[in-house]
């Protein structure tokens, strides 16, 4: 596939000499992420403060503990057990990795989350939004020391099978691009309605020699014919 | 091959790893019923453990084959889906298989006894320039404060100082608040949860080009300073130099070498040599954060002594001196000694 187009897709070619895609996440997904890990951790301040509340000094010291290894790692916690993944970015559909696509591992995790601290700085990581802005991986500050990257995690891909029909040949040679096009359009037949199918179909009706006759049927007989059935 | 064809001959295999890899991949209801049966287990192994590689399994051979698979997948054009199924396991499994294993209790104990006093020991500029910041900060605020004492006033506010005063006043029975156990604990939890953040953000904020951790340093400096050059001035320190003096050694140089480790990521983008600044930066952080492991246990090791041993007032006061240099000599050996290869 071809991504000239600008675009936050990455490509990282692991050791078997195969390209993978990422997608790097923006601002806006990882602001929501860090939102939704705040409140989640508002909570358990809330809580913990409740319950080690009870216990009286021993209580409170315990409490201070738990606060510094959340406010520290909490963050850490998850990125390494969890796949990447604070409940935030869970939520978000987001994850951490390593610039080369593996998982990270506790130092560059714990590197980010240290470094946070001047990302942070001057105010509401004003130098972490400028770091961003900067690179063409959105990495703030910590992800450029850590080597780190917070992408999409691809998991929503649900294979549309294409409908059977009988195969048609087209009218005259498709080239690749075109090819694709319309294996693309047979798979989506299932998300979208019929009458946009016909709608799109209708579209090609001036390529087509014999005048008026490009149908969805046609179309996706054409695919059919395409992928081998 | 075709795709239909070449779909028909992989499929199961692939299925077989997703189902491996833990992965959701909704067949379309449209295939035969295989495909259902598939889902249905993946939601039932789902709650098990993540899938690791295990050695002896063909899964590196499995990984290649993939790997394979979708580049002829993308040489052939075929269909995005399919693309887009191949390049999902791939990327999954390419995770799977180069997660970073460690040993961890061996490699914690190597750590310990030879690497932390190693990495510190190669940086001994940065932490003599971090010691002569923090050190040189602190004795010149305290011995100001012997001849102009109203200068404390400029680093810290007059409600602490007379917080300060009240706790080490040595007309009171004991040093400090009325301590039991509990009491204890709680300022152990909050020696780490302060002086551990104080390390951390000395060291991050290095990557200023290091000006975040002169500042800090000193700043930590003159507070320090400032406290006991006060309690000193005013004939508290009788009861201010045998409390500190037992966890002086750890506390004191936690901070130091958290400055050094700033200094080495701050100076690593002012001065990259030959490596692009970004790479340097990597490179430096990767060996500070190696660092900062081992300062981060001191501070709590600091805390924990000062909770546990500084507050019993009840030890003549040449003992707490004693263990105090003990503690002294016993860090510098630490870090003078530890990890030189024999020969």
């Amino acid at each position: 596939m071809n991504y000239d187009l600008l675009d936050s897709v990455n490509t990282v070619q692991t050791p078997e000499g195969v390209d993978i895609y990422l997608r790097v996440a923006g601002i806006w997904p990882r602001s929501v992420a860090w939102f939704f890990d705040l409140i989640i951790r508002g909570f358990l301040y809330a809580f913990a403060a409740f319950m080690l509340g009870q216990l009286g000094d021993f209580g409170t010291g315990l409490m201070l503990i738990l606060f510094f290894f959340m406010e520290w790692f909490y963050p850490v916690f998850f990125e390494v057990l969890n796949k990447g993944m604070t409940p935030g970015k869970k939520f978000l559909g987001i994850q951490v990795l390593n610039g080369d696509g593996t998982p990270v591992g506790w130092s560059p995790s714990l590197l980010r989350n240290i470094l946070r601290t001047v990302d942070f700085l001057p105010f509401f990581y004003g130098f972490g939004l400028v770091a961003m802005l900067m690179n063409d991986r959105f990495q703030r500050l910590g992800d450029l020391a850590a080597d780190t990257i917070v992408v999409y995690v691809n998991n929503n891909i649900q294979s549309q099978s294409i409908p059977e029909y009988d195969h048609i040949k087209p009218a005259f040679n498709l080239n690749i691009k075109e090819q694709q096009a319309i294996i693309r359009y047979a798979e989506r037949s299932q998300q979208l309605s019929d009458d946009r199918m016909i709608e799109l179909a209708e579209i090609l009706n001036p390529l087509d020699i014999e005048k008026g006759k490009m149908t969805k049927e046609k179309l996706l007989g054409i695919a059919n014919g395409l992928i081998g059935r | 091959m075709k795709q239909a064809e070449f779909e028909k001959k992989y499929s199961p295999f692939w299925s077989e790893i997703e189902k491996q890899l833990r992965l959701d991949f909704k067949e379309a209801s449209l295939n035969d019923g295989i495909a259902d049966d598939i889902a249905d287990d993946n939601i039932k192994v789902k709650k098990n453990k993540p899938f690791t590689a295990k050695p002896g399994t063909d899964f590196p051979e499995d990984y290649r084959l993939i790997c394979h698979h979708l580049s002829l997948a993308r040489t052939r054009h075929y269909s995005p889906l399919l693309v887009e199924r191949l390049e999902k396991l791939v990327i999954n499994a390419h995770q799977v298989f180069y997660l970073r294993k460690s040993h961890l209790l061996s490699s914690i104990l190597i750590y310990i006894t030879r690497d932390f006093a190693k990495s510190i020991r190669k940086e001994w500029r940065w932490v003599l320039l971090s010691a002569g910041l923090f050190f040189g900060a602190f004795f010149s605020m305290l011995i100001t404060l012997q001849f102009y004492p109203d200068m404390v006033y400029t680093v810290i506010s007059a409600e602490q100082l007379a917080q300060m005063e009240s706790m080490y006043d040595p007309s009171q029975g004991k040093i400090g608040r009325e301590r039991n156990s509990g009491s204890d604990f709680q300022m152990f939890g909050f020696y780490i949860f302060n002086n551990t953040g104080i390390g951390l953000r000395t060291f991050a904020s290095g990557l200023m080009f290091g000006i975040g951790t002169i500042l800090t340093l000193i700043f930590n400096g003159l507070v320090i300073g400032g406290v006991a050059g006060y309690l000193t001035f005013i004939g508290y320190g009788s009861t201010f130099w045998p409390f500190v003096s037992g966890h002086s050694a750890m506390e004191l140089s936690a901070i130091v070498l958290s400055g050094a480790a700033g200094f080495k990521i701050g100076f690593s983008i002012i001065s990259p040599g030959r490596k692009s600044r970004l790479l340097s930066l990597r490179d430096s952080a990767k060996e500070a954060v190696f660092m900062m492991y081992g300062i981060a246990i001191m501070f709590i090791i600091a805390g924990f002594i000062e909770a546990y041993w500084s507050s019993m007032s009840d030890i003549p006061v040449s003992i707490k001196y004693s263990v105090g240099v003990f503690n002294w000599a016993l860090l510098l050996a630490y870090f003078l000694l530890l990890g030189r290869s024999r020969r």
